[in-house]
């Protein structure tokens, strides 16, 4: 399997993903936005955290422009797989890959803090490491993580059974308290229409070595590897 | 020529930025405020004299860029 970190200006989770995903068995390319195609091969495609511009204007409404984000584009509609993690789910609401937006925290404060997520089912490419309904243990880190869309919209992701990931307590249990930003109907994360792109806030890439904390994240990178047959 | 863009939250849409800010003008003592929503404003130069180039320019600009019309409205004024 391999798989593309595209790298903005601003980015800074590149690193930890690709770790993640070596760990997990890909081989991984790092791809800067300039370029106007995909590494020859690409299977996964990677937006990674970090604050992309900055920040500028709204979050990941530059990088959504970028240069590499029409071959991204292309690779999703041919089913190819994308994952967005925070500034990279951004990315993926502002270029048109994913419903919604992210708005500022309802509390307008940067959290930062372990978080549990609620696998809302675990057939997809993403999940299928996990159990349907399992709490993972994972943490956020963000000041726009506000998942917000319109009446319609939200209710098409439910109805579709493209929410991926919700915020939970310990348990699983859907809490007003676990849901630290706001977001609509908790959720953490979410997926295209075909289950091919996967944009959430929380960062799975934390928590895959004992060493600092937990396993959980594994799962996700294990899932995605899984999905593709060993090179010879 | 000249160019302001206003871009606004759409009615409906929460606004907690704000929100704060209604709340610390109300902190000061600032008084008869019923509400803010905050905003930005884009003060754009134009290199044509040509108005209705400039206004596609200006619209391609909104719809591409400057606002993200699932929760935002855009106004264009031209000096």
């Amino acid at each position: 399997m391999k798989s593309a970190v595209i790298v903005f200006p601003g980015s800074n989770r590149e690193g930890d993903v690709l770790r993640a995903l070596q760990s997990a068995g890909s081989r991984v390319e790092k791809v800067w936005h300039a370029e106007t195609e995909l590494p020859q091969g690409t299977d996964l495609v990677v937006l990674p955290g970090g604050f992309s511009y900055g920040d500028y204007l709204r979050c990941g409404a530059i990088a959504g422009r970028a240069t590499v984000m029409d071959a991204v584009r292309a690779h999703a509609a041919r089913g190819g797989l994308v994952l967005g993690i925070c500034n990279g789910f951004q990315i993926l609401c502002e270029s048109g890959l994913l419903p919604g937006i992210l708005m500022r925290n309802a509390n307008l404060r940067f959290i930062c803090h372990r978080q549990f997520l609620k696998v809302e089912r675990n057939d997809t490419a993403f999940t299928r490491a996990y159990a349907k309904g399992q709490a993972i243990d994972v943490c956020v880190a963000h000041g726009e993580g506000n998942y917000t869309a319109d009446a319609e919209t939200l209710k098409r992701l439910e109805g579709e059974g493209l929410v991926a990931f919700r915020y939970s307590d310990a348990q699983g249990h859907i809490t007003q308290d676990a849901n630290r930003n706001g977001s609509m109907n908790s959720i953490a994360g979410i997926y295209s229409d075909k289950l091919n792109v996967l944009g959430m806030m929380p960062h799975p890439e934390n928590l895959i070595e004992d060493l600092v904390g937990g396993t959980d994240g594994r799962g996700l990178f294990e899932s995605l590897v899984s999905s593709f047959p060993r090179a010879a | 020529m000249k160019a302001r863009v206003t871009v606004t939250l759409k009615n409906g849409v929460l606004d907690p930025q704000g929100k704060a800010i209604e709340g610390a003008l109300k902190s000061l003592g600032v008084e008869g405020i019923d509400g803010v929503r905050q905003g930005k404003v884009f003060d754009i130069e134009l290199g044509t004299t040509d108005k209705a180039k400039a206004e596609a320019a200006l619209k391609a600009a909104c719809e591409k860029l400057l606002a993200n019309t699932v929760i935002e409205n855009y106004r264009v004024e031209i000096a």
